[in-house]
């Protein structure tokens, strides 16, 4: 887990580098990056309160406590227990809430427009988790990831084809979530096209460093999940899902940023509800193939 | 009585007695009419102070007969102010702006009297940009957005203030005035002529070849200096080349803008290679030092003809293939087309000008129109789109740099290197009492500088306007009922000179 949480950055670095014929720099770069954020203090703008500085430290520690609870492949998490995978989805939530009411602490006009995009699509893309999630659980009859991806199970081909479908889904809200191109594009400087990086602007030091673990952290989480899915139909492994998490998802995400243009903000509700409408349809289809199977 | 003196942009400087001094009313009634002809536009139009008080110039062009209409009027202003043009059409707005700021001429009826650059010899002292009056809506729906006047990235500085309605513009209002260079004091300060041409250079950084070549067919008019067939060819190559690599860098910042790496990173090589040329040809990337007055330094010679041929061929190859790919890149054109849309009629009613006005199909291109230099030789046709909005903003550039490649081959293609180009003359007398323009279309629009002389020959006057003064109104107007987070791509697909509005 803390492998992948690691790694994606700088493989989606190294692809966006390849791509423009670049060298790229180092792998780890990021890390390094990071290393140096939480050597520095913070600065803190006048009008904020302390609402403001818990923020960074509510949204790492709910990213961290999301990610004890996602095992890799057959590698058992730390905490486990029956319906954690509700917790795991309002984890994220609170997350979220964190760090839109410290944007909103702020009085800034950006950190303002920016909250209110990263709540709009907070708020769009949680059915799309949510039932991404419960085909899972219907698929196993289990509501906790650990049991979930206990045992490697013996799948039907169109079972097979739904579980792939329900990675994809996982994939895009990782998109979502992580504010990369279509939706969002983390390497531009214009605040007024920003959604998540606005909303860190006033952060600094320490405090921009947690935000960025917590981001690591973010995409590790929906990753794996979709590695899992994948790996509990062809090889269940956790040196099967962890490349596989690491490579898949961090390629495709730099072939995507290289390739396309973001897409215009108004369009993303579309893009976010065409994954809900998606993750619908996954859900009903296994439904209704899990009854056949019983039947 | 006739109203205008007739002249163009060819021939030497006008004496300053011929040009009639015409009764404000009449021109007034005459400008009501002939403004709305879309063939004629302004060019100029200050006031310069004279013992009786101030004599006004207007700069008309028409567009069609290539001739340009030069008036000027003595008007009693303070007994009876005087009524606005602006309001018979709006593209005087920026010129009755700063005479305004300048000599408190109370123009009657003018919709949006406010400051224009806080220069430091605005006659209101009080007036600063902390007082700077906003235009603001009232409403429980609508918020403001303000961004500036410090730039977050390196360029300069510029206020924008944005009223929203959600993520929806409903206004844009523009504050700029945040240098007070001083530019037009500057050129009359000293009569160096070797520094008013390293200041004229400086005007717009970005387009340093094409005001240094108004500043220098302005002092060769005054000297009645006819530049050599090979001099005038050799500037049209480097403002040509000034203009492929801006189009260049603009069409790479869009996709930045957009977050497409592949053709940011495409178009930033080509750029490179592009202003490395123009380094081999005269030492410096952006071509300073390359145009002087009455000659050049920098005479091409047959290794750097042959260098310039072989790398444009291969921008032109490249940037070629780019342009193909981008009308097939889909989510490039969903961010494009129809955003940012400015109508020819609005381009027409600001007075637009240059490659902006022309991707709203406004057919405003000095190098037909006007033609000076070797383009009086060059049978130019500017390259028109109608949509006006962003997607046709970028497909003028694309068009345009296969457009000025093609120049270049073709031009340099049987050229010989000229033996006849002399080195710049800095001290040739200029004509007395007279008043000299040159009007020039750089990358961004029409320049045009306008210069008058005293009885000793000496520069007393010197007004510069870059194209930017009149198409910032057309970027306030192209984000209106856009989403706010279109703006940089509209911003970028005018890419609008802060110093040159703020000379």
């Amino acid at each position: 887990m803390v492998v992948v949480a690691l790694s994606i950055t700088g493989v989606i670095n190294r692809t966006r580098a390849l791509l423009a014929g670049r060298k790229g720099i180092r792998f780890f770069q990021h890390i390094y990056n990071v290393r140096l954020l939480l050597r520095k203090g913070s600065v803190y703008s006048t009008t904020t309160t302390a609402l403001f500085r818990i923020a960074p430290v509510v949204y790492l520690g709910s990213a961290l406590l999301a990610s004890l609870f996602i095992p890799v492949a057959n590698l058992e998490p730390l905490l486990s227990f029956h319906g954690d995978i509700i917790l795991v989805a309002y984890l994220l939530a609170l997350s979220r809430v964190a760090i839109i009411l410290a944007a909103m602490d702020t009085g800034s006009s950006f950190e303002g427009m920016g909250a209110a995009r990263e709540a709009l699509y907070g708020a769009l893309v949680e059915p799309a988790l949510m039932m991404a999630m419960a085909t899972l659980a219907l698929f196993c009859g289990y509501s906790s990831f650990a049991e979930i991806f206990s045992t490697a199970q013996e799948m039907s081909v169109n079972l097979t084809i739904v579980l792939i479908l329900v990675a994809y889904v996982f994939f895009i809200i990782m998109i979502i979530e992580a504010g990369r191109v279509p939706v969002d594009d983390p390497k531009t400087h214009l605040e007024l096209t920003m959604i998540h990086e606005v909303i860190c602007l006033d952060y600094s030091g320490v405090d921009m460093g947690m935000i960025h673990i917590a981001g690591w952290l973010k995409n590790a989480i929906f990753a794996t999940i979709a590695a899992n899915a994948v790996a509990v139909t062809i090889s269940f492994h956790w040196w099967f899902a962890a490349p596989l998490a690491i490579l898949v998802t961090g390629v495709a995400i730099g072939v995507v940023e290289s390739l396309r243009a973001r897409n215009k903000l108004s369009r993303n509700i579309t893009y976010i509800l065409t994954i809900v409408a998606m993750a619908a349809l996954v859900l009903l289809t296994g439904f209704l193939l899990i009854q056949n199977i019983e039947i | 009585m006739k109203l205008y003196l007739t002249t163009n942009n060819r021939a030497s400087a006008v004496e300053l007695s011929n040009i009639p001094i015409v009764d404000y009313t009449e021109l007034y009634r005459d400008l009501s009419e002939r403004m709305s002809d879309t063939r004629y536009h302004v060019a100029h139009y200050f006031a310069t102070e004279i013992e009786s008080g101030l004599r006004f110039y207007l700069i008309l062009l028409d567009d069609e007969t290539s001739e340009v209409l030069i008036t000027s009027f003595i008007p009693d202003y303070y007994a009876e102010g005087l009524a606005s043009l602006t309001s018979i059409h709006p593209q005087f707005h920026p010129f009755e702006r700063e005479m305004h700021e300048l000599y408190g001429i109370p123009f009657d009826s003018h919709p949006w009297l406010k400051p224009l650059r806080f220069s430091h010899d605005r006659r209101d002292k009080s007036s600063t940009m902390d007082s700077y009056p906003f235009y603001s809506i009232e409403g429980k729906e609508l918020h403001e957005v303000n961004v500036g006047p410090i730039h977050a990235g390196i360029i300069e500085p510029g206020a924008f203030r944005f009223i929203c309605d959600g993520e929806q513009v409903l206004h844009l209002e523009i504050a700029l005035g945040y240098q007070h260079r001083g530019v037009e004091g500057e050129m009359v300060k000293s009569a160096n002529r070797l520094r008013q041409t390293l200041i004229a250079e400086s005007i717009a950084g970005d387009t340093a070849v094409g005001h240094a070549t108004a500043y220098c067919e302005l002092i060769e008019k005054f000297a009645n200096f006819e530049a050599h067939k090979s001099l005038r060819l050799e500037r049209m190559i480097a403002i040509e080349l000034e203009r492929i690599a801006m189009h260049l860098a603009d069409t790479g910042a869009l996709a930045t803008d957009i977050g497409f790496q592949l053709y940011q990173v495409a178009c930033e090589a080509l750029r490179t290679v592009t202003i490395n040329t123009t380094q081999a040809w005269c030492g410096n990337r952006f071509g300073k030092s390359l145009i002087r007055p009455m000659g050049s330094n920098h005479p091409l010679t047959k290794a750097k003809i042959e260098l310039i041929c072989k790398n444009i061929a291969d921008v032109r190859r490249r940037y070629n293939e780019i342009r193909e790919d981008i009308f097939e890149a889909h989510t490039l054109l969903a961010r494009f087309e129809q955003c940012g849309l400015v109508p020819k009629g609005e381009m027409e009613r600001i007075g637009g000008v240059g490659q902006a006005a022309r991707a709203s199909g406004v057919k405003r291109d000095i190098r037909l129109t006007h033609p000076s230099g070797y383009y009086t030789e060059l049978e130019h046709h500017p390259i028109l789109k109608s949509d006006g909005d962003v997607m046709s903003r970028l497909a003028t550039r694309l068009d345009e740099v296969i457009q000025s490649a093609d120049y270049i081959e073709r031009l340099l293609a049987n050229y010989t290197p000229s033996q006849d180009i002399t080195p710049p003359d800095y001290n040739a007398p200029l004509k007395a009492n007279s008043l000299s323009f040159s009007l020039v279309e750089g990358w961004r629009g029409e320049i045009c500088h306008v210069a008058l002389t005293d009885e000793n020959g000496a520069i007393v006057k010197y007004k510069i306007k870059d194209p930017s003064l009149h198409n910032w109104l057309g970027l306030a107007i192209a984000v209106r009922s856009e989403g706010i987070s279109d703006f940089p791509i509209n911003n970028k697909s005018f890419n609008l000179s802060y110093c040159g509005h703020d000379l």
